[in-house]
């Protein structure tokens, strides 16, 4: 799916976010945002995402206007710095979330989801994990959770905000290239 | 999806190997002794003469001793004078005639009436008040708006506010003379002297309980997992109920449980409403006063004590709760 943003801007009282951004992303690309804290990274994946709304500026998805969707509409995945698990939720629960949320008509049955959320925890090499808590997990372990949670949904956009910042160096080596690989079997 | 080549199995091996094995084993907490410092009484009985004596001259880690048992013996000479004797005496004054008396007085019609009230009014209101409690912390957490830090100030008016003027605004309000009086009258519905009076200044006072509890935390754990699972396309009735109600339920029953003390236990502002109709519009704390202004001290304090006891075991249980709260934290 192409993404196209047109002249987006965003201020937070006086400070201005995001100031006129113009960036388009083709169907199948992976981009990363670089920039020192504080530049607008965050701000500018959460208006894709639908989580924030700019001032002024479009955004398109495929040409749609995308503004006119709501988060639950637009289906994007969304990695969380922070990583945002349920932490009263079971690794398994967490991602099947997404997928027990879906309106009845296209929600899968039980088996299917069972099947679907065991076929992401093993993507994730999380495989044994399901009935672990967040809680129980270290960093990575709970960075790709995050991961399988965003992708449960089959995003057609999946945004990750800073997700290397807790791991260390050899770990997010080893993720950034699996990450390449999963963007281009997509 | 299914073709990708992993590396995770790699990338763990090699995270591991990067933290060496002794450097594990010296975090480890049995281990985790700083040299000089013997961190148990054991340590310390089996270290050199001389450790020992330094630490028996003056131990830094600690208050002088006289100076701690000053302080301890200060917070418990208090606490049993104002607290413990207090109502050990209640106890002590409702069983002064024996049993027989104390149990005639606690089924005596009008006490029986009292403690129906009484329960009833607390549960409408806590019910009341677990419900606005929640939307009124919801609405200052989650929502940014013009006002905010009035309504903040608002749900607190209740704590500051004497109750004798909470139930003074209700009579002004729905009394015969009040401003909706006569209609009230007119289409025969009773809410001053009767139980709707009783619950609405009930829950006046009771409101800050449930929202303050819930506020900071909800503040805490700001709107993160509101959002992924809105992205992840659930509704916000969805949200709120496998979401954000999880994440705060000790701190919301911890808020119940103190709304529903304090609305048993709520004399002033009922006082003005009730009416004080014997068997009809008098709560607990309302009919212990008129045992007590009639010299029926054994009855006043048969009915204090069930009152305090209610007391007790909400308080046991705000115990529990607490320690189960601790534990879910600590997990976290």
């Amino acid at each position: 799916m192409r993404i196209a943003l047109h002249d987006v801007t965003r201020r937070f009282g006086a400070f201005t976010a995001l100031d006129r951004v113009n960036l388009e992303v083709e169907s199948g690309e992976l981009i990363a945002l670089l920039g020192p804290s504080g530049s607008g990274k965050t701000t500018l994946l959460r208006i894709i995402a639908g989580l924030d709304w700019p001032d002024e500026g479009e955004v398109h998805f495929d040409g749609e206007d995308a503004l006119s969707r709501s988060v639950g509409e637009r289906n994007v995945g969304f990695v969380f710095q922070s990583y945002a698990l349920f932490r009263h939720m079971t690794v398994f629960e967490n991602v099947a979330f997404g997928l027990r949320a879906r309106p009845r008509r296209s929600r899968p049955g039980e088996a299917e989801i069972r099947a679907r959320v065991e076929r992401l925890l093993e993507l994730v090499q999380l495989g044994p994990f399901g009935k672990r808590y967040p809680a129980q997990l270290s960093g990575g372990q709970r960075q790709r959770i995050a991961l399988a949670r965003a992708l449960a949904i089959e995003p057609r956009i999946l945004l990750l905000d800073e997700p290397f910042g807790a791991l260390d160096a050899k770990v997010r080596k080893e993720l950034r290239r699996w990450l390449r690989q999963l963007a281009a079997a997509a | 999806m299914t073709d990708i080549e992993l590396h995770w199995d790699d990338a763990f091996a090699a995270n591991r190997k990067s933290t060496p094995d002794h450097v594990r084993g010296r975090l480890s907490p049995e281990n985790a002794v700083l040299p000089g410092f013997p961190s148990q009484p054991q340590a310390s009985r089996t270290a050199s003469m001389s450790v020992r004596k330094a630490t028996r001259a003056r131990d830094v880690r600690a208050d002088p001793a006289p100076m701690r048992w000053a302080i301890i013996g200060i917070a418990v000479t208090f606490l049993v004078l104002f607290i413990v004797v207090p109502l050990l005496n209640v106890f002590a004054q409702a069983l002064a005639r024996g049993f027989g008396a104390y149990f005639a007085a606690i089924v005596q019609p009008d006490a029986i009436a009292a403690i129906e009230l009484t329960l009833l009014a607390a549960a409408i209101s806590v019910g009341l008040n677990l419900v606005f409690g929640v939307i009124a912390a919801w609405t200052i957490t989650k929502y940014e708006f013009w006002g905010k830090s009035v309504l903040i100030t608002v749900i607190d008016l209740p704590f500051s506010v004497s109750p004798v003027i909470a139930g003074l605004v209700f009579v002004l309000l729905f009394g015969a003379q009040g401003y909706l009086g006569p209609w009230l009258q007119e289409h025969d519905i009773k809410v001053i002297f009767a139980l709707p009076g009783i619950v609405l200044a009930t829950v006046f006072v009771t409101f800050p309980f449930v929202a303050r509890e819930l506020i900071p935390l909800m503040r805490e754990q700001g709107t993160r997992d509101e959002e992924a699972a809105l992205t992840l396309g659930a509704s916000g009735l969805r949200t709120f109920f496998r979401v954000t109600l999880p994440n705060v339920k000790w701190a919301l029953l911890y808020g119940v449980l103190l709304c529903n003390a304090r609305a048993m236990g709520e004399f002033g502002a009922v006082s003005v409403v009730s009416g004080h109709v014997r068997g009809e519009t008098n709560t607990m704390p309302l009919h212990i006063e008129v045992l007590y202004n009639e010299y029926q001290f054994t009855a006043a304090f048969a009915v204090a004590s069930l009152l305090a006891l209610l007391a007790l075991v909400t308080l046991i249980a705000k115990v529990v709760l607490e320690g189960r709260a601790t534990n879910a934290a600590n997990s976290e």
